[in-house]
């Protein structure tokens, strides 16, 4: 048996008492839920970025496993989102890192209001954030990458009494192999990938790559049916059905 | 970079058996429901025990199989109840009319639809104590793409593919292949075309369905797919009065086109399985 006495609580207790939305235990707590509070206080800090009250990269590590373990087994259609600001040096060198800082703030609290509940945003490190976004139909993706990137830059940030400035942000999105097992490194490399187009095709712009899954295209459809093996002859026009083809992948992607 | 096409070598693949036993389990799968997945596995080991091998039929669509209906056997002891602990697994195995075993999953199993690790263990264990025993084991799946499809093919090394020459059906099919080739990296898959309204219909769908592989999914890919074509069966009205008398073919009309193709059919899969091996 633990006696609470004995252990050395006060820095972990110190800890929580400095962060504003950690809560602590009232002083006639029982020892079991007074160590419960204070270990529940040091997971969340933990998970959180201290400047932005984002989850943090490792947060972002274990969510990211979870969604590859459960699109290898449901298919589901998850989103990744990779996200910089763009030209944020110039924020920080112009005015001052406190500026910079309170970019990062605003920008973060714009980031979580673009997105669902069930949707993580993590201060991925700098400027960089990530996404995750489950359950996103592929059709969704581009909206919502879309809406992101307008409500951020139309952000006004307030960083002294008499100064307000506007930021930019570049978006690259890449899907979950669906019903594959991905890897951590795989995917985020893909969804880099576009943010890296992203930024080469001018910045304040979305790319998002085609998803991969297991729908069949109107080209494939097309040539499966393509050679009159199902009834009626003259319904099936071969080269006109394989005109009529889906969306190609540099169409998905739109850049302004 | 195409993790779909080419999934990366240390990916973390499905559980599956030993390759000693894997190598005579059969996953009897299907794009679409309805097209005659579990009438196949029935009237396929009824052929197979025929010519004289053991056989087993397994629902592993977790009692949606509808095998009870179709071979009229309603056991006390399925394997929910191996699960659970009520019953050994000996018991749960009976004879069907047409000289082969079958383990029914019974209505329980249901609750298994989405597959838990452990629910995958026991599985496993099972297959693993079952499948010596057996020179060919059928896994009757349920249809489409699910966690529980795709684990009960991981378990076999051979997938035979029932689809129809209807669009819906072959589109299903296609996009089945695709999954399986992506995420098991398999690279053959056979095919039987059900209910073809003249010989060699099957034959032709099976070669559109590569040809539309080669063009779209095995252009880039390490491990090309390809497919097989084990057989057509015709549509044919005997089918619906056997299964309308809960009996099989070989009982009700062992004489009717349909059963014909299926003696076909159990030769060919005996000579691919068992012949020359896995
Ligand atoms: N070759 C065939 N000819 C005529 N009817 C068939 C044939 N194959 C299947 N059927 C019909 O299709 C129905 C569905 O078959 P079933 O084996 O239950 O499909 P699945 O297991 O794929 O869902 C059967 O009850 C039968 O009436
Ligand atoms: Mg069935």
């Amino acid at each position: 048996m633990i006696r609470l006495s004995d252990l050395r609580l006060d820095d972990a207790r110190a800890l929580l008492e400095h962060d504003p939305s950690s809560e602590l235990p009232a002083a006639d707590a029982s020892p079991v839920v007074y160590m419960q509070s204070i270990l529940d206080g040091l997971c969340e800090l933990s998970l959180r970025d201290p400047l932005t009250g984002l989850s943090n990269r490792r947060h972002f590590n274990h969510l990211l496993n979870r969604e590859i373990e459960a699109v290898a087994r449901s298919g589901e259609s998850v989103l990744l989102l990779m996200l910089d600001i763009d030209h944020f040096k110039k924020v920080n060198d112009t005015y001052g890192h406190h500026a910079g800082d309170l970019v990062l703030q605003a920008v973060s609290k714009c980031l979580e209001t673009c997105v669902r509940p069930m949707d993580t945003v993590s201060r991925f490190g700098g400027e960089e954030f990530a996404a995750i976004l489950p359950n996103c139909p592929s059709s969704f993706g581009l909206v919502v990458a879309e809406r992101i990137r307008e409500a951020v830059s139309g952000l006004a940030i307030t960083v002294s009494p008499t100064e307000t400035i506007r930021v930019t942000i570049s978006i690259g999105g890449a899907y979950a192999p669906e019903w594959v097992r991905s890897t951590q490194e795989l995917w985020t490399e893909r969804a880099d990938e576009q943010l890296y187009r992203a930024k080469s095709a001018g910045r304040n712009c979305v790319f998002i790559e085609e998803q991969r899954g297991v729908a069949v295209s109107a080209d494939e459809k097309g040539m499966l049916f393509g050679h009159h093996l199902f009834g009626d002859p003259a319904s099936g026009g071969v080269d006109d059905d394989v005109s009529n083809s889906a969306v190609a992948g540099s169409e998905m992607n739109r850049a302004n | 970079m195409s993790d779909v096409l080419n999934p990366p070598q240390d990916e973390a693949v499905e559980p599956t058996l030993a390759l000693k036993s894997r190598s005579k389990v059969i996953a009897v799968t299907s794009g679409k429901g309805g097209v005659g997945k579990t009438f196949v596995s029935a009237n396929l080991a009824a052929a197979l025990a025929k010519r004289g091998l053991r056989v087993l039929v397994l629902d592993a669509d977790l009692g949606l199989a509808n095998l009870d209906v179709v071979l009229n056997l309603y056991p006390k002891i399925t394997l929910h109840d191996v699960f659970t602990g009520k019953s050994k697994l000996e018991d749960a195995i009976y004879k069907a009319p047409g000289g082969f075993s079958v383990l029914l999953a019974g209505s329980g199993m249901v609750e298994y639809s989405r597959l838990a690790p452990e629910v995958r263990d026991d599985f496993l264990r099972i297959m693993e104590s079952l499948v010596p025993n057996y020179d060919i084991v059928l896994l009757d799946t349920g249809a489409g793409i699910s966690d529980v499809v795709l684990f009960a093919v991981s378990m076999a090394s051979e997938v035979l593919l029932v689809a129809t020459p209807e669009p819906t059906a072959l589109t299903d099919a296609y996009a089945t292949i695709k999954v399986l080739g992506a995420q098991q990296k398999r690279q053959r898959i056979r095919v039987v075309i059900n209910q073809v309204a003249r010989t060699g219909d099957g034959n032709a769908i099976t070669t559109q369905l590569q040809q539309v592989l080669d063009r779209f999914v095995n252009k880039d890919s390490e491990h090309p797919l390809k497919l097989i074509h084990m057989g057509d069966i015709p549509a044919d009205p005997a089918v619906r009065q056997a299964i309308m008398k809960r009996q099989l073919l070989g009982q009700s009309d062992p004489g009717c086109p349909a059963a014909l193709a299926m003696t076909q059919l159990a030769s060919k899969v005996e000579s691919a399985v068992i012949k020359h091996g896995a």
